[in-house]
């Protein structure tokens, strides 16, 4: 099995992976490949596409549009049976009437190998003269098997009679006595306690490096993911925001999303006031990067661990700021400081130096560790339509506003994140929408609010708005600017 | 003896004058209900079927079994009962297998049960006339015909249920595992079934052996169901060998009952309806 599929080291590969629900898309557009012996995490919130993106590989999904190769073969259409991968559900699936034993001799009953001979059709062609495992191989690979989940002694068990984390382990057993070439796991840690959690992280790892199998793994916990993965997939609504190292997504986040999703950060709106130089809490500080636009709004991300703090009257210190809290965490203290400026910013550090709450300290950030980048966005901009004098037309609600352009023409609308109010009751605002996301800037909030037919409000608030809240969103008329667009194409 | 009926007569009357209306209250028009129409008719069935002449004998017992044909009308209905419940189960559960696939099985499966609303005497009435227009003649045939006709729902409603409510996820493990679609079903769909078959068989099986109304209307003069003959024996007048073969006949569903709760562990009142 070994030598003839060297020939490409890309076990897994997705092209322009799609999927829709409903004419709802869910995966939008996926492009990956997976090296053999990988261990890749899908890593994501939930809803994000990635048990989707595993479901397509394992074959249970088929694709809208795009396509899986496995091992270098298109088997986009192939039912599951047919792919040599095998699954560890997240509700582990155990076949209920039967024990541990034929749940993990399940596949093997099924699987036909070559009995080492051979046979030559009339064209010449060698096929291998296929056999079925006998009994005495069956129970030596099953064994094995739980040998290797330290589960000798279950055989004979009952399946419900097992807890949680022995369950995973035949699950497991139940996937790895198959000998697949790619193990697929669907948050199989879910449901485990804490304890548990952390001893089958590193058993999974060991397994891993072991049989030298390729792991799929899908997980929300960014933890988990930082711990176990050769490379991390990190995915949000459908699609893939970076593929990396561990370290790569985490020490250089693609995005202020990747960045707040994986670890914790601080993330600031800032300008770009030349190369190598960024303002942001009313400060100015010298940056690595380069070839931003002359005054680019961008968001600067600072892990918490790269502050240092000092004393104020040091020459290292950069800015000063004011302790508000300083909590015990074992190896670190969590210190929350409010930065003075023109506004006060708030900053979430970790050191290992006791702060007292209301002192003052000086802070310290090391040029490489302030990750510059690019705005998604730096205002709402909507191409839509007047509805009558003074009313423009946004995602189905009517906006008041001031501009006398007669109903129907083409406009293109533009409203500042800090001019949309948010309203805790749907029916107060014009229209309502869902909050996608939220991300604490120093001192304000940016919120994603999705409108019904799928626009993005960018909001700045003061407040933090729960996630997956219905909320209504209302902007006063002063703050619309509406600017027509010309029809270039036909002058009526 | 007077002292234990005055006992008895005071107990009632301080149960009277302390009468609350606690929760037990509400079981009693039930519980009188249950005395009167359950317990009271078998105690009577167990002195008709035991005191002959004012005695306790086992008279009526010895002459039901020397009766032969008494045996064979029961040996009848049990084989009957058989193969209708066959019958039902190889029409019943491709139809429960489809319908749980579908989304909008559960409707389909309300058309299933629609004929049941129909009085089931008009409906035995009407399959007989329909026999009888296209010119079959009534025989064991047709009576089987009629009892799967009637009985089939009940075994289609607790398979649907029980099929639909097997976790997807067990046959897209068994897929997963390599197993084909025929494998699957054979190796983990229909053993997750057996709850759903073994209540079907319940409520499929005891009806069949004690029914007597569609083999009067459908079994044509020589097929007698067990339940005819009770019925024709009560019609005689002769409560004692009637008794002692509803005994005999609550024996056999006694016993049934216990072999699939035995098989069953229990799962099956879950898995009902």
């Amino acid at each position: 099995m070994e030598q003839g599929k060297m020939a490409t080291d890309k076990i897994i590969e997705l092209k322009n992976l799609c999927k829709s629900y409903d004419e709802k898309p869910v995966v939008k557009n996926v492009t990956l490949s997976i090296k053999k012996g990988e261990f890749v995490t899908l890593l994501g919130p939930s809803g994000c596409g990635k048990t989707t993106t595993l479901r397509m590989i394992a074959g249970f999904e088929k694709p809208t549009s795009g396509s899986v190769h496995i091992s270098g073969n298109d088997m986009t259409q192939s039912p599951p049976y047919a792919r040599n991968v095998n699954t560890v559900f997240q509700n582990y699936a155990l076949f209920p009437h039967l024990n541990v034993f034929n749940n993990i001799a399940f596949g093997l009953k099924f699987k036909c190998i070559n009995d080492g001979t051979f046979f030559t059709d009339k064209n010449g062609v060698k096929y291998a003269n296929l056999r079925k495992f006998t009994k005495t191989e069956i129970t030596n690979k099953v064994k094995n098997a739980l040998k290797m989940v330290d589960l000798e002694e279950y055989e004979k068990r009952n399946v419900s009679s097992l807890s949680g984390g022995q369950k995973q382990r035949v699950a497991i057993a139940r996937s790895l006595v198959n000998e697949p070439d790619v193990l697929l796991l669907d948050e199989p840690l879910g449901a485990l306690d804490l304890k548990m959690r952390k001893d089958m992280q590193l058993e999974l790892m060991n397994m891993h490096k072991k049989l030298g199998i390729t792991f799929v793994y899908v997980t929300h916990d960014q933890e988990e993911a930082l711990t176990m993965s050769d490379t991390i997939v990190v995915m949000k609504d459908g699609v893939i925001q970076q593929i990396g190292t561990p370290q790569k997504v985490y020490d250089e986040p693609a995005n202020a999303f990747v960045a707040d999703f994986i670890g914790e950060s601080n993330i600031f709106s800032g300008t770009m006031i030349a190369d190598f130089k960024v303002e942001f809490c009313d400060h100015l500080f010298e940056c690595v990067d380069k070839g931003f636009k002359f005054n680019e709004p961008i968001d600067v991300i600072i892990r918490p661990e790269d502050v240092k703090i000092c004393n104020p009257d040091e020459d290292i210190t950069q800015l000063t700021a004011v302790v508000s809290s300083c909590v015990f965490k074992g190896d670190h203290f969590q210190i929350t400081v409010i930065i003075n400026g023109g506004e006060d910013y708030e900053m979430l550090i970790h050191d290992n130096i006791e702060c007292k709450v209301n002192a003052t300290v000086g802070l310290c950030i090391k040029p490489f560790d302030l990750h510059i980048m690019h705005k998604a966005r730096i205002i709402n901009e909507i191409k839509t339509e007047m509805w009558d004098f003074n009313i423009v037309e946004i995602s189905g609600g009517k906006f008041p506003c001031n501009c006398d352009l007669p109903s129907g023409t083409k406009v293109l609308v533009s409203i500042d994140f800090d001019d949309v109010v948010i309203h805790d009751d749907e029916d107060q605002g014009i229209i309502g929408g869902e909050v996608i996301n939220t991300i604490y800037k120093g001192n304000y909030y940016q919120c994603v609010i999705r409108t019904d037919d799928y626009y993005d409000f960018f909001v700045d608030t003061e407040d933090d708005w729960l996630k997956g809240d219905r909320v209504g969103i209302s902007v006063n008329p002063d703050k619309i600017v509406i600017k027509k667009i010309e029809d270039t194409q036909n002058g009526d | 003896m007077g002292t234990k009926i005055k006992n008895i007569s005071m107990k009632i009357a301080s149960r009277i004058k302390n009468f609350r209306i606690t929760r037990s209250v509400f079981a009693y028009p039930y519980v009188l209900f249950l005395m009167m129409f359950v317990i009271m008719p078998l105690v009577i069935l167990l002195i008709n079927a035991f005191i002959v002449n004012e005695k306790f004998s086992f008279e009526n017992f010895a002459n039901f079994f020397n009766d032969g044909s008494s045996v064979d009308t029961l040996m009848f209905s049990l084989l009957i009962g058989i193969i209708t419940t066959v019958l039902c189960i190889l029409l019943g559960y491709p139809v429960a297998y489809i319908l749980s696939k579908w989304s909008s099985g559960r409707l389909i499966v309300l058309l299933f049960i629609l004929p049941m609303w129909v009085n089931f005497l008009i409906r035995t009435l009407s399959t007989r006339f329909m026999f009888e227009a296209i010119g079959i003649k009534l025989g064991v045939g047709t009576l089987i015909f009629g009892l799967v006709y009637n009985y089939i729902p009940f075994m289609i409603l607790p398979l649907h249920t029980t099929l639909s409510n097997i976790d997807k996820s067990f046959s897209e493990a068994a897929s997963d595992l390599g197993a084909n679609p025929i494998n699957t079903f054979f190796k983990i769909t229909f053993p997750l079934s057996i709850p759903g078959i073994l209540s079907g068989i319940t409520m499929v099986f005891i009806p069949t052996i004690s029914t007597f109304a569609i083999s009067q209307f459908l079994g044509g003069t020589s097929s007698h169901l067990f339940g005819d003959s009770i019925n024709t024996k009560f019609e005689h007048q002769l409560y004692g060998v009637g008794s002692v073969m509803s005994i005999i006949m609550l024996i056999f569903v006694l016993i049934s009952n216990y072999f699939m709760q035995k098989t069953n562990k229990g799962e099956a009142a879950r898995n009902l309806w």
